[in-house]
């Protein structure tokens, strides 16, 4: 038990004390969390939604991917039957 | 000229977009592969001499690698955004498959770099010697390993392997990880990639070693003049090895993406005995045909030869673009009609005759939306140009090594000095100033820092040019990954990333800058 107190007591300082005794690092901390905060707050929130999600009902995603695919494909040449693999 | 509607289209914008951020997310990875690298040898001199100058040392190369570090983070997550907004199509349909890879890198990353990290950086104190270095070699091996996965989730895309297209939720699912995870083209693409950086971070630690011998730093003379030692023998190490993994990599895109190596090499209309072309006019006989398939005279087919089909060295015929484009449509076609019987509830022999139009064709699936076999021929001139730069630095870069360290040899041997009787033996360099190193060499390995970039970020065009028009190749075309999306919303993106970032670039640099003046201090 002590052992294990012990141990948490020591992770527990080696970032209290580390975070404390920063020099730089508190610099590019700020620049971390600047950063964080701009591309999950900012870019996610406004400018990268899901588009499937946004566009195609819950549950007929897959409809929807397909109608997408067949608007962009060739006319087909072989519409029914095709060739083997070999 | 307004730059929102600039004459692209929403295909061209998200490309570019994809393109500028990986790019710039690449300028982080190799620094933070190879000064991790260099700065782990340098604590295990610590360890096993117990000299705190390389405690020092170790600890100046931390900060700047912690810089690296830090300005990098989160850089590649804007890159799964842009896939769930501007390749919706391409997310759903491979999303479980490329997921995968990218979610092992997410957790290790966060696990296993964001503790050891710690520890590299507030331990030095709290924790053993030995736990400290095992924790700089792990923050190197965790940043290694999330590099692995990523370049395993791209190399599913140059070479998909390990799944089965389902046409009921129209995504590929993974029937084999291990296919996926330790796949050929993975393998080569990963040491390649990772032993290049370590020339990066090489040619790093030469040039700030060297800025401080040519400002005659006298605090950091010893630091220097050692790190350029062990940097050096690394770089060396590190060109040697990426010529040869870069010719085992040329193998694999040989087999698996002959476009790609025709378009490397400009190279029209395919044979026997190739030659390797330095610039156009100029080539290396043969080398072409070795550096592809291993043998002097093996057949490389050429941009034509791919287009009309060809006949490969074990006999197995590659059929024409047109040819894969009518199975592809074929392959399209059929699933349309699967998925239209399936809704109308329609009997198992039309289902099923649907299903099997589909996976017998399923190979060419993505050239069903090839309008014209022009389309399947990537930008000749970036791929050609890109593999000359990059093969062309990492010869200079196995030059560049070799030199420094002939220097540094030269300076250890002991010589006559005729300056005192009787002949004494003792350095040829003083124990000031430059060391042995002359003021043109170091200049140089200044110069080299943006070259080496140059090299790493090439070696990304190549790659991922030399497969255009594919996201995922023979699967998908760039054409159908991208999302219906308006070009001008992309662009605003775009234009908000060159800013966001070339303000982040300046930021690291000018830290960066600053640290390095500051020096062992």
């Amino acid at each position: 038990m002590t052992t294990h107190e012990s141990f948490w007591h020591k992770a527990f300082h080696l970032y209290y004390d580390g975070f404390r005794n920063m020099t730089l690092g508190r610099t590019l901390w700020l620049i971390i969390a600047i950063k964080l905060f701009v591309i999950f707050l900012v870019l996610k929130l406004f400018f990268f939604p899901d588009f499937i999600s946004q566009h195609a009902e819950k549950g007929h995603e897959s409809d929807f991917v397909a109608g997408e695919l067949e608007q962009r494909m060739e006319p087909p040449v072989v519409p029914q039957g095709g060739q083997s693999e070999d | 000229m307004n730059l929102l509607t600039l004459d692209l289209s929403a295909i061209d914008w998200a490309r570019a977009q994809f393109a500028l951020t990986a790019i710039y997310h690449w300028l982080f990875v190799p620094l933070t592969l190879g000064l991790g690298l260099i700065m782990s040898i340098m604590e295990t001199k610590y360890y096993r001499t117990g000299d705190a100058f390389w405690r020092k040392t170790t600890q100046f190369w931390q900060r700047l690698f912690g810089i690296n570090f830090a300005m990098g983070i989160a850089t590649g997550i804007i890159l799964e955004f842009e896939f769930g907004t501007n390749w919706s199509n391409y997310s759903w349909f491979v999303g479980d498959i490329f997921g995968a890879p990218l979610a092992i890198e997410g957790i290790v990353a966060f696990f296993m770099e964001s503790t050891f990290v710690a520890v590299m950086y507030f331990g030095w104190e709290k924790v053993s010697r030995s736990f400290h270095l095992a924790s700089t070699w792990l923050t190197w091996l965790g940043a290694t390993i999330s590099a692995w996965w990523i370049l395993v989730a791209n190399s599913w895309m140059q070479y998909p392997v390990g799944c089965e297209f389902n046409p009921d939720t129209m995504r590929n699912e993974m029937t084999s990880f291990a296919d996926v995870a330790l796949s050929p083209f993975a393998i080569d693409k990963f040491c390649h990639t990772a032993i290049s950086s370590w020339i990066v971070g090489a040619v790093f630690v030469v040039a700030v070693s060297g800025w401080y011998l040519l400002k005659r730093r006298e605090a950091e003379r010893e630091m220097a003049l050692k790190s350029i030692r062990i940097a050096a023998i690394v770089g060396l190490i590190a060109s040697v090895l990426a010529g040869a993994t870069g010719h085992k990599s040329a193998q694999t895109v040989a087999a698996v993406q002959p476009m790609k190596l025709a378009a490397m090499e400009a190279l029209y209309d395919g044979g026997t005995a190739q030659g390797l072309k330095i610039v156009e006019g100029i080539e290396v006989p043969y080398a072409l045909s070795f550096m592809a398939t291993n043998d002097f005279n093996g057949f490389v087919p050429g941009i034509n030869d791919i287009l009309k089909g060809y006949t490969r060295a074990d006999g197995t015929v590659e059929p024409s673009a047109q040819e894969k484009m009518e199975r592809g449509r074929a392959a399209l076609a059929s699933l349309a009609a699967y998925r239209k019987a399936k809704a109308e509830g329609a009997d198992d022999t039309t289902v099923n005759c649907q299903l099997s139009i589909i996976n017998s064709n399923m190979p060419y699936f993505g050239y069903g939306f090839i309008k014209d076999e022009a389309e399947l021929v990537p930008p000749v001139a970036v791929n050609f140009w890109a593999f000359r730069v990059m093969v062309g630095f990492g010869g200079l870069f196995i030059l560049f090594f070799a030199v420094i360290l002939f220097f540094d040899w030269r300076k250890k041997r002991p010589t006559p000095n005729p300056s005192r009787e009787g002949g004494e033996l003792l350095p040829i360099t003083g124990e000031v100033g430059r060391g042995a190193f002359p003021a043109w060499l170091l200049w140089l390995s200044i110069a080299l820092v943006p070259c080496a970039y140059i090299c790493s970020e090439s070696g990304w065009l190549v790659a991922e040019f030399g497969r255009q028009p594919w996201t995922i190749q023979d699967m998908l075309p760039v054409g159908a990954s991208v999302s219906d999306i308006g070009s001008s919303a992309v662009a605003t993106t775009f234009w908000l990333f060159l800013a966001l970032f070339t303000t982040m670039l300046a930021v690291e640099i000018n830290i960066m800058l600053k640290q390095i003046k500051r020096g062992t201090e």
